[in-house]
């Protein structure tokens, strides 16, 4: 690979970078904190990739120059072994073509149907529900408290959102991935919707108010709790798509 | 390439089309340029592929671990340059110790304060050598330097929020394997194994010179690397059913074994590890240490690597003994740690 196509593929990855995270585009692939670093990193790749064609176009023009860096290359190319040198970076071109032309969308309903949705034990307990009636809460923290301290639920309207994933036998869950790290390590959260007459398309996203049902549906590894649905809509898709 | 050198004075200033090696008439610039009008005309007609969910998740999960490991690979490669321009290799034989079994856990240790992925660590590794340290301090080196740097190790808390144990786990199976080996060679290593050593290329440059030319040199060969990582890992997620990692996760054994396996073939960058072994949920904790114990002390890249600076006699003994000093070290480690 020449100099100039290297310097080119860090130009175009460092533009990528600075193009998902001027807009909310990042959030698909990670979370809020990164995006500094993706400002910066893209930042110095650009000026790096820049600042390397302009030398690699001087050198080009100016003879000596040119011999210098000629001299200069063979050098580094007998550095190292080439079994595995330059020709892996032209792997690069897959995730600036990904990000430019793709730009994929957030997860939704095919990983929570792939991932098993199991309920971990929370170190500390389960502060008392806020007031409101309904009351908001976030799937995770509803799931967790449905399968670890019911007695927090009973008798209280709640509003999560999330989007529809199809429930194998049947109705639909109301699902949402979680991220520790990026959209790589997601893990899937449904609780099961009963009582909602209308049905949606997979990956629709919904705001849901309903009353707590108890029962834990148990299906593989998935640990799934229940919700008796009071009314459902449609709402537009969040701007940060993980919980 | 003295001829190469020769036909370029004779290209005329203008043209700029023949590359570095003017003997073809289509330069990896053309290719590239190709390959990003096709991806355009491609798209066109691959549309009802692209909307297809399991080419969507495959694509996002690809896209998400490079993301996510772009700034750190960033940070170590502008860190690892300035070292290699900055520090002269001569500091480093000065200030170890002379008994060569207190060099070699001396040198392990030095490995925290000097980041830089094993790419780099390699040519370090055989500048020191070059420069009369013992060259089982060196190995101790060249093993801890891209495995326990506070870039990796940031990285990994990043991957692993609120498990700081995963980083102590980290941190003290790689170290012990760099200690480990150095020992066993000190122990058992002859140096007829040991080839002479090239010198760095970038000596006598103008410093920022060296710097850009190694920066861009390290990002775009690391980068390859970190994109193997995330095609093979979102291939996995996208395609192995659960059924099957759940069978394979739930054996502790097979999983270290399959996950070092792994590490070995795919050769990550040490700062963009953490977050595929993250991602690899179905799998116990002990054994995505060990893909992350492994994976910079040795892979597929790391042995051409060595192969090229010590010889092959070397790698061929080095790579295999490494390989299973790692995955004890991870296996002991982990059963306490994790």
């Amino acid at each position: 690979m020449s100099r100039e196509a290297q310097s080119l593929l860090v130009t175009l990855l460092g533009a990528a970078s600075l193009r998902l995270s001027f807009t909310d585009v990042y959030l698909r692939y990670v979370k809020e904190g990164l995006r500094p670093f993706l400002l910066i990193a893209g930042l110095l790749l650009v000026v790096l990739g820049v600042v390397s064609l302009w030398r690699d176009v001087v050198a080009r023009r100016n003879p000596d120059a040119a011999a210098e860096a000629q001299q200069l290359e063979a050098e580094e190319q007998a550095g190292h072994d080439h079994a595995h040198g330059p020709a892996v970076a032209w792997l690069l071109v897959l995730p600036i073509m990904a990000i430019f032309l793709v730009a994929p969308p957030a997860l939704g309903a095919y990983s929570a149907g792939r991932g098993s949705s199991t309920v971990a034990k929370p170190d500390t307990g389960f502060p008392a529900l806020p007031k409101g009636d309904p009351v908001a809460l976030t799937l995770t923290d509803y799931a967790g408290r449905a399968v670890w301290d019911e007695g927090s639920l009973s008798g209280r309207a709640v509003r999560m959102r999330g989007f529809v994933a199809p429930r194998p036998g049947g109705g639909y869950y109301l699902a949402r991935l979680t991220i520790a790290c990026c959209a790589a390590d997601s893990r899937p959260v449904k609780i099961s919707v009963r009582g909602a007459e209308a049905s949606f398309p997979a990956d629709t996203w919904i705001e849901l108010t309903g009353r707590y049902l108890p029962g834990i549906e148990r299906t593989g590894s998935d640990v799934v709790p229940r919700i008796q649905a009071v009314s459902v809509r449609e709402i537009p898709s969040p701007r940060q798509p993980y919980e | 390439m003295p001829e190469a050198t020769e036909e370029l004075r004779n290209v005329p200033s203008a043209g700029g089309s023949p590359g570095p090696r003017g003997k073809r008439g289509l330069t990896s610039l053309d290719v590239l340029a190709g390959l990003l009008v096709l991806t355009l005309v491609l798209r066109q007609l691959l549309g009802g592929v692209l909307d297809d969910p399991a080419v969507q998740t495959w694509a996002t999960i690809f896209v998400s671990l490079v993301i996510q490991a772009l700034p750190f690979l960033v940070l170590g490669v502008v860190i690892s340059a300035a070292i290699s321009v900055l520090v002269p290799s001569a500091f480093f034989a000065r200030a170890l110790p002379r008994r060569p079994a207190l060099a070699v856990p001396v040198a392990g240790a030095a490995g925290v304060v000097l980041p830089g992925c094993e790419c780099g660590s390699v040519p370090i590794a055989g500048g020191l050598v070059s420069r009369g340290v013992p060259p089982a301090a060196a190995f101790a080196f060249l093993l801890s330097a891209p495995a326990i740097n506070p870039v990796v190790l940031v990285a990994t808390a990043v991957a692993f929020p609120g498990q700081p144990s995963v980083v102590v786990a980290r941190f003290f199976a790689s170290l012990l394997v760099a200690v480990v080996m150095g020992w066993l060679w000190l122990r058992f290593g002859k140096g007829e194994w040991l080839r002479p050593m090239r010198r760095p290329s970038v000596s006598g440059l103008p410093r920022w010179e060296a710097f850009r030319v190694s920066a861009r040199h390290d990002f775009v060969h690391a980068g390859g690397f970190l994109v193997v990582g995330g095609l093979t890992a979102a291939t996995l997620n996208v395609t192995v059913p659960r059924s099957v990692l759940d069978a394979i996760g739930g054996n502790l054994a097979v999983s270290v074994l399959v996950l070092a396996a792994l590490a070995v073939v795919l050769a990550i960058c040490s700062e963009a590890d953490a977050f595929v072994a993250a991602s690899l949920t179905a799998f116990p904790m002990t054994a995505r240490l060990a893909f992350m114990v492994v994976g910079p002390a040795v892979d597929v890249k790391l042995f051409a690597l060595q192969a090229g600076t010590f010889g092959r006699g070397f790698a061929l003994r080095f790579a295999p003994a490494t390989f299973l000093v790692a995955v004890g070290a991870s296996v002991l480690v982990g059963s306490v740690l994790l």
